[in-house]
């Protein structure tokens, strides 16, 4: 299996003009696929499979798993933005009937930073035994100072949310944030990324851009909470979790109580969304184990709503400073932002890499800083950081195009190297009716429209601690295992159509076992990453058991192994399909049960751009474009988002309708994030006032577009499928989009979110156009 | 809008206030089963169909009212299963996501669901067939918007809700 070849790949926009790409590649990779038209399955909208299990009911979600003699685990949360833990006393809770396993997670003289904060967990025989529990437990808490709006906390007098010993540290990765940053009462940073000199671009500059932006904060809102049923055993650990992430799960359940692998197992089925927020273990996760070992029993342990609102992350906001110079010509000669941000208590509140990767420009600097302030901890967030850093830099874009008397489209024709973006802008702009656009507040009556553009930027991740197995049985029958698992992208549905397109079978014919440890070890779904990295092994694995039955196929039917091909539900010769065997005859000759083979994600063709443990970025040219059509009634201030249109890329697509469905959710996420959703916390308690699903508003049907999505097939020749992700590209320029269709329509530029009618009649008022 | 119904105030009379606090039974008819359950009164009809009765396709997601993920049929009629007690239900007839399809046989808004993948992560999917199929009991031939209307009480995360529209408006052409 070892040494390379030689292949020549179809390469760049099929719908615009394909050509070819010659690489070197494994010689155990299978031949390159051509252009999705050519092939039976993969690209076709092929319906997910478990949805009849899902539209029946019968999924089984972690908050449905009932085990015998299972035991429900609350939290006891601190009630105070900030305070000192003075008496803690469980003795009469751990003295109730009901009552099986008492936690405590803090100390007296402990100090507790955010309303929320858990202090005490406990398990009982029902949840209302576990909450009676609760209100039999003996806590005194002294309040201190504290500060929950960012802007105060950056006044050098504000109270200290951390001190140098518990301010969280940051990743080695950067991701979240950096380690080793200084720290200034709440303001920890900055990170600098600079390149040429932006003083010497903005002198040179014609047409100087300032603006000031700044995005909320955003909860994930998942609708099934973040729930975990832990269930300790002497012969090892089992750990069903509502998780974007089984296997690296399990690695931190090993970690943290030093079990070996092989007796952990983490199990999800049915996942009820996550969009980041449950990535990790948890502390939820960690003390759901340790009740369940001091108990002897099952535990359950799930978020209510209010929970969830304020315990399970969120996407952190930001305040950011803006300084864009170009020549006349458009050319960018200087992009310069500071950016404020905070994530509570945690640390990753930047603006990612958007303005430094999306356009040219050559003098450029960020300086980016995370303020601490008394609320839950905010984490990664569909498209962390380059979803706010769009809203801001694609408005000020939008601005110079104005000031250069510059198409929006032009400007972005000259700045952005993409070949690809240019394309999808061409093609965007042709179905929003871009050359209808007329200037801001040109309808007569209160009701003005525009139209408004905006690009996305991500990157092209992978896992590289992927495999998948693909087994064959002797009746025909196919099974394709990992831990991977389906937070609703219906990666199990993409999975049966790789394999199927390999065995000339139906995606139907292939019973999909993932979302289990015992499986080979999937990757996470987060960063956009899961079929990028999963359906290339599994592609392999699948060519590889397929050539184990070609072996007795060939002999049965006198012809060499290579001769044979498996279409239609059968193994043929090539030359002469008259001479073929039903594929489950052919499996009937094997001599065992059963022929597998597991294969694991190799490189990228093309290399990779960067390197992390376990996982990669091909590149960070993963985009696309949004263009957005709205109504502004100038009397009542609402803004309407009647259309949006989505071009985007992914490499090759594996299927339509699921993509489709991928998209519609990400410019719905953005139209929420736009309009109406945002984290209310009371200046004066330090609580959140809006920790439900009633007045933290989440867009609803009646909010809904009409969303046209155009997904590009963009060949690479950089593996097996060619196949990334779409979930965060889908989500990122939504917002901004809309914004400079606001602008488009009113004339006045809205530079916070969210676009409340409330704001929009400010805004007006202050422009005096209303 | 989903139909709220604080319904069963004519039980409520019938059989007096004396309920609680311990255990009562109640007996109600779910998806064509009778079914007598000992409750506290201060169950509710959510939480008796999916911990007593494990029918757990019914979801919880803001136990209050707001995001009518929990719905079901009381007497054909969709509710919000998590704010009502099931003591109210007593003597009526409960409709489940379990009890949608006739045997294999699935109702055309489930199948007309997955054939417009109007789910992604199918948590808010049970609420939302039960509040469609209603809708086309109701109403066999409904618009757009009158699909959006029947609808706009549920939330979904996951942004499927132009997939619903289309998946509904084709369940009503196939029925
Ligand atoms: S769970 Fe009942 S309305 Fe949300
Ligand atoms: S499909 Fe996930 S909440 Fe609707």
């Amino acid at each position: 299996m070892s040494g390379t070849r030689t292949e020549t790949f179809p390469a760049g926009i099929v719908e615009t003009g394909l050509g070819t790409v010659t690489r070197e590649i494994p010689a155990s990779e299978p031949p390159p696929w051509p252009p999705n038209a050519e092939l039976t399955w993969i690209g076709r909208p092929v319906p997910r499979l478990n949805g009849r299990a899902k539209v029946t009911g019968a999924t089984r979600y972690t908050v449905d798993v009932r085990l015998p003699g299972m035991l429900y685990a609350c939290f006891l949360r601190s009630p105070l933005p900030s305070a000192e833990l003075r008496r803690l006393d469980t003795a009469a809770a751990a003295a109730l009937a009901g009552v099986r396993a008492i936690l405590p997670l803090a100390q007296p003289g402990d100090r507790l930073r955010y309303a929320g904060q858990p202090v005490v967990a406990v398990a009982g025989v029902s949840p209302r035994a576990a909450a009676e529990a609760l209100a039999a437990i003996d806590a005194e808490f002294r309040p201190l100072p504290f500060v929950v709006d960012m802007d105060e906390a950056r006044a050098p007098d504000a109270p200290a949310v951390h001190d140098a010993a518990s301010a969280p540290q940051g990743h080695p990765s950067g991701f979240p944030a950096a380690p080793g940053l200084p720290l200034e009462g709440n303001v920890r940073g900055p990170a600098v990324v600079r390149r040429g000199d932006p003083a010497q671009g903005l002198a040179a500059a014609a047409v100087v851009v300032e603006g000031e932006y700044r995005t909320q904060v955003h909860t994930h809102a998942c609708l099934e909470p973040h729930a975990v049923v832990a269930d300790w055993r002497a012969e090892g650990l089992t750990v069903y979790i509502s998780t974007q992430f089984t296997a690296g799960v399990r690695q931190e359940l090993a970690t943290a109580f030093g079990l070996p692998l092989s007796r952990v197992r983490v199990v999800v089925d049915g996942m009820g969304g996550g969009f980041g927020s449950k990535s990790q273990l948890g502390v939820y996760g960690r003390v759901a184990v340790q009740l369940s070992r001091a108990a002897g029993a099952p535990v359950r342990l799930a978020f209510d709503r209010q929970e969830e609102q304020t315990d399970a992350g969120n996407r952190p906001g930001t305040f950011q400073r803006l300084s864009l110079g170009a020549t006349q010509d458009g050319t960018l000669t200087a992009l310069a932002i500071e950016s404020f941000g905070t994530a509570g208590v945690a640390v990753g509140a930047g603006i990612g890499f958007f303005a430094e990767r999306l356009y040219s420009c050559a003098n450029f600097e960020t300086r980016q800083h995370d303020v601490f302030v008394n609320a839950g901890p905010g984490c990664a967030m569909r498209g962390p950081g380059n979803t706010p850093g769009a809203f801001a830099l694609e408005q000020a874009i939008d601005t110079l195009s104005e000031r250069l008397q510059l198409d929006p489209l032009a400007l972005r024709d000259r700045i952005d190297p993409s070949a690809v973006r240019r394309e999808e802008r061409r093609i965007g702009a042709e179905r929003i009716g871009w050359s209808r656009r007329h200037p801001p507040g040109a309808d007569d009556g209160p009701v003005k429209r525009g139209i408004g553009v905006a690009q996305s930027l991500w990157m092209s991740n992978v896992q590289t601690n992927v495999a998948c197995e693909v087994r064959i049985l002797r009746d025909g029958s196919v099974e394709a295992l990992s831990s991977v698992q389906d937070i609703g992208t219906g990666i199990g549905t993409i999975m049966a159509q790789v394999v199927a397109e390999v065995l000339g079978l139906r995606p139907a014919d292939v019973t999909i076992r993932i979302g289990d440890t015992e499986f080979p070890p999937g990757g996470p779904s987060y960063g956009s990453r899961t079929t990028a990295s999963i359906t290339p092994p599994l592609r392999t694995a699948a060519t590889r058991a397929l050539a184990q039955l070609t072996r007795e196929a060939a002999r049965m039917l006198n012809a060499a192994p290579d001769e044979i091909e498996a279409c239609g539900g059968r193994l043929q010769v090539r030359a002469d399909p008259s001479r073929f065997l039903a594929f489950r005859d052919a499996a009937a000759l094997l001599r065992t049960d059963r022929v597998s083979a597991v294969e694991s994600r190799l490189d990228d063709y093309a290399g990779f751009r960067r390197r992390m443990p376990d996982a990669a970025m091909a590149h960070e040219d993963l985009g696309g474009v949004q263009f957005a059509a709205v109504a502004v009634d100038t009397e009542t201030g609402a803004i309407r988002v009647e259309r949006v249109v989505a071009v985007h890329d992914c490499g090759r697509p594996m299927n339509k309708l699921l993509l489709e469905s991928q998209v519609e959710g990400g410019v719905l996420m953005g139209v929420s994030y736009a309009l109406l959703e945002r984290r209310i916390m009371d200046r004066r308690t330090g609580l959140m006032v809006n920790a439900d699903l009633e007045h933290y508003k989440l867009a609803g049907i009646h909010d809904t577009p009409e969303i046209e999505t155009v997904i590009l097939e963009n060949l690479q020749g950089n593996s097996a499928t060619d196949a990334y992700g779409i979930a965060e590209p889908a989500n990122i320029a939504t917002a901004p989009a809309i914004a400079n269709a606001v602008y488009n329509a009113i004339g006045v530029r809205l530079t916070a979110l969210p676009m409340t009618p409330d704001a929009v009649l400010a805004a007006l008022g202050r422009s005096g156009r209303s | 809008m989903t139909e709220t119904t604080t319904a069963g105030a004519s039980a409520e009379a019938a059989r007096g206030p004396t309920a609680g606090p311990g255990t009562t039974t109640i007996t109600m008819t779910v998806n064509a089963t009778t079914r007598h359950l000992e409750l506290e009164p201060r169950t509710t009809l959510a939480e008796a169909l999916r911990d007593a009765l494990d029918l757990t396709g019914t979801k919880l997601a803001c136990d209050r009212g707001a995001c009518a993920a929990c719905t079901v049929w009381l007497n054909g009629r969709p509710v919000c299963s998590c704010m009502m007690l099931a003591i109210d239900a007593d003597g009526q007839a409960v409709t489940t996501i379990e009890g949608l399809a006739q045997g294999e046989a699935l109702h055309p808004v489930q199948e007309a669901f997955i054939e417009h993948d109007a789910l992604q992560c199918g948590f808010c999917t049970p609420g939302m067939v039960m509040s469609s199929a209603a809708l086309l009991e109701r109403n066999p031939q409904p618009d757009a918007e009158a699909v959006r209307d029947a609808l706009a009480g549920h939330y979904c995360r996951c942004g499927t809700y132009p997939h619903v529209v289309a998946a509904v408006l084709a369940a009503a052409e196939r029925k």
